[in-house]
């Protein structure tokens, strides 16, 4: 599992980086989408990949940590995700305004020679 | 606890979200809210800034962590108030409060929700200098992030839009490092609160010492590009340019957050004498900040608009503190801190009298009224000729008189020179540079180099931009200059005036804070001594 996640991450990551280097505006948001999936899969995998483990302690008893995964990466992807979600938005809004404005979806608003 | 810690976060929070509920031509109610709320996050912050003076030269701990939720300190989320926290709230605040001042003379009227966008980003700036959280001072950065790219189109525009996009994408990127670099802090440590992370971080060892520097050195490079470090900002300048003067000249303390944020973890986490984490990084700082001063002055010297030029500044002060910071703790950091403070408050007047300077040239290109993007976004900004007829603004007489001394003043204070608080600053640099080691080494003497030399570029660029546009003679009409304009760029020159006048006391207290930040353990303590509500104290 830890190498089909790793394979992952790591693709997510490379496509997204050859993404963002193009000049078309909607690649770089694309690039971008791409790299939070990867950092968000990371940041989920930082808290150790664990099978059928349950994320939250039953109360009254004293709790074998081994036996639960750790909730709070789980919550930090959660605001992550979000985050990233809501600046992908913005940033679709900016690359139309940018299109409205300088009739072209380069990064720079004007074609190269 | 003290629920005064947490205001600063809360206000400008509940103000702009009531300000949504407002239609957007009710422009005075939004106006009075605004104002009044920034006027009281500085009474806040003043206060909070009296309490840790009195308590902490009095001997007690001057910090001081609020628990956010009521749960005990590595586990719930804090907010800590301690000597730098205040300093930077304080400076956010008088920053606000001027530039909400001066934007409303007439660029409030640019673009719609400017005031809830204003507070938001205060809130995010407050937010991220009082959380004691690596995962939270994330979240406070998106905020402060999420205003400022509404902010940097306010107006619109073709510039903006574009400097806008480049600025969102650099910067979502970033936030992606920062994240990596926070997730790879807690998958080694299992923390991200930064006082347990400080307990934590010197026992670590073996394999996970590598994946720890590592993910501590993304975090750093997501800090410096914030910053504006030589490679990593050439975003800088453009961008800054390209954002209305208010606006702009808030986010003179933008670039600061990256400082801070530095300062904070850096200092926290890794200075000392506890093996790899005494020195770690410090080359980087040191020469990375050195190559920014460089950059900086070479930008300075070649641009010829004058809000460049202020970019360029930014660039140079950045790299003034980096290179501080990373040439050694001590006696430089009181001097540093100095700089901080006295270098951005001279930005932000610079950014409001530039443009008041450019105007007659300006006026046509940038405030421009552009066609709507979008249909509900407009409200329409009444042309500047309109305007001034209906105004009731008070017209200042000797505007040009009043306009160079206030450049001549800005440029002195950016330049160094003395007698005025950025040579105070400067001085209090270089002095505790060259008495950081028995032998000073030729990096430092580079730097000491490229300190008086960055100063003497600015002297000379600022000199030759004042000429161009204040004394060649012109047929265009002299700009106007309302007094709702030029109070808040004399408030802050006012506040410049004050860090040399009182230089002893405000050098006593840079010092002190400079000494806190080395003082982990009193750090570690404040956090985790923090008494939950409801619990008898032992």
């Amino acid at each position: 599992m830890e190498a089909v996640l790793a394979l992952g991450i790591g693709v997510l990551t490379a496509s997204g980086v050859w993404l963002i280097l193009r000049p078309r505006t909607f690649q770089v948001i694309i690039g971008l989408s791409l790299i939070s999936y990867a950092v968000n899969l990371f940041i989920y995998a930082m808290g150790r990949l664990k099978v059928d483990a349950p994320a939250l302690v039953g109360s009254g008893t004293v709790a074998n940590p081994d036996a639960y995964s750790d909730p709070l990466p789980q919550a930090l992807v959660l605001t992550a995700i979000v985050i990233s979600f809501a600046m992908t938005a913005l940033l679709l809004v900016v690359l139309l305004a940018s299109r409205g404005l300088t009739g072209t979806d380069h990064v720079d608003g004007v074609e190269d020679e | 606890m003290d629920h005064l810690i947490v205001v600063p976060v809360v206000l400008p929070l509940a103000a702009s979200a009531t300000m949504l509920l407002l239609k957007e031509r009710r422009r005075k109610a939004k106006a009075a809210i605004s104002i009044a709320t920034v006027v009281a996050l500085l009474l806040v912050s003043l206060l909070l800034l009296e309490r840790v003076v009195s308590q902490g030269f009095a001997g007690e701990p001057g910090a001081r962590a609020y628990l956010l939720g009521n749960w005990p300190a590595p586990f719930g989320i804090v907010l800590v108030v301690d000597w730098l926290s205040a300093l930077m709230l304080v400076l956010t605040s008088v920053l606000g409060l001027t530039s909400l001042a001066y934007s409303l003379a007439r660029w409030d009227r640019a673009g719609p929700r400017f005031h809830a966008l204003f507070l938001l980003q205060l809130m995010g700036l407050n937010g991220a200098f009082l959380t004691g959280d690596l995962f939270n001072l994330f979240v406070f950065f998106e905020v402060l992030l999420a205003a400022s790219y509404g902010l940097l189109l306010h107006g619109s525009g073709v510039v903006r839009v574009k400097a806008g996009l480049h600025y969102v994408s650099i910067n979502v990127a970033t936030s992606l490092l920062f994240l990596i670099g926070a997730a790879l802090i807690y998958g080694v440590t299992g923390t991200l609160n930064m006082a347990d992370l400080a307990t934590r971080i010197p026992s670590v060892a073996g394999d996970e010492l590598a994946l720890l520097q590592s993910g501590i050195a993304v975090l750093g490079v997501a800090f410096l590009v914030k910053a504006g470090m030589w490679p990593l900002g050439f975003w800088l300048p453009g961008t800054y340019a390209a954002a209305v003067p208010p606006v702009a000249a808030l986010f003179a303390v933008l670039s600061k957050v990256g400082i801070y944020a530095i300062l904070r973890v850096y200092l926290l986490l890794f200075g000392g004498d506890l093996g790899w984490t005494g020195n770690f990084g410090e080359e980087w700082l040191l020469y990375g900040g050195i190559a920014t001063i460089a950059f900086g002055t070479v930008g300075v010297l070649a641009v010829r608009s004058l809000s460049r030029l202020a970019g360029y500044s930014v660039v140079i002060s950045s790299g003034t503190l980096l290179a501080a910071i990373g040439a050694g703790e001590g006696e430089v950091l009181g001097g540093v801190l100095f700089y901080l403070v006295s270098s951005t408050l001279a930005l932000s007047a610079f950014y409001l009298l530039l443009e008041l300077v450019e105007r007659q040239e300006v006026e046509a290109s940038l405030t421009a009224v552009v066609e709507p993007v979008f249909d509900d976004e407009y409200t329409g900004l009444p042309s500047a000729e309109a305007q001034e007829e209906n105004e009731v603004g008070v017209v200042i007489p000797a505007t040009i008189a009043l306009l160079g001394g206030g450049l001549m003043f800005c440029s002195l204070l950016l330049a160094g020179m003395p007698p005025l608080s950025g040579f105070i600053a400067k001085f209090a640099i270089i002095q505790g540079l060259l008495g950081l080691d028995t032998v000073v080494t030729p990096a430092i003497w580079l730097l000491i180099a490229l300190l008086i030399a960055s100063g003497l570029a600015t002297l000379i660029a600022t000199s030759r931009a004042g000429i161009d546009l204040l004394w060649t003679p012109s047929a265009k009409p002299l700009p106007m200059l309302r007094l709702a304009e030029a109070v808040p760029v004399g408030l802050l020159l006012l506040v410049c005036l004050g860090l040399m006048v009182f230089a002893g006391p405000a050098m006593r207290y840079m010092e002190r804070t400079g000494a806190s930040l080395q003082d982990r353990a009193s750090y570690v303590r404040a956090v985790f001594s923090a008494q939950r509500v409801g619990e008898a104290a032992p």
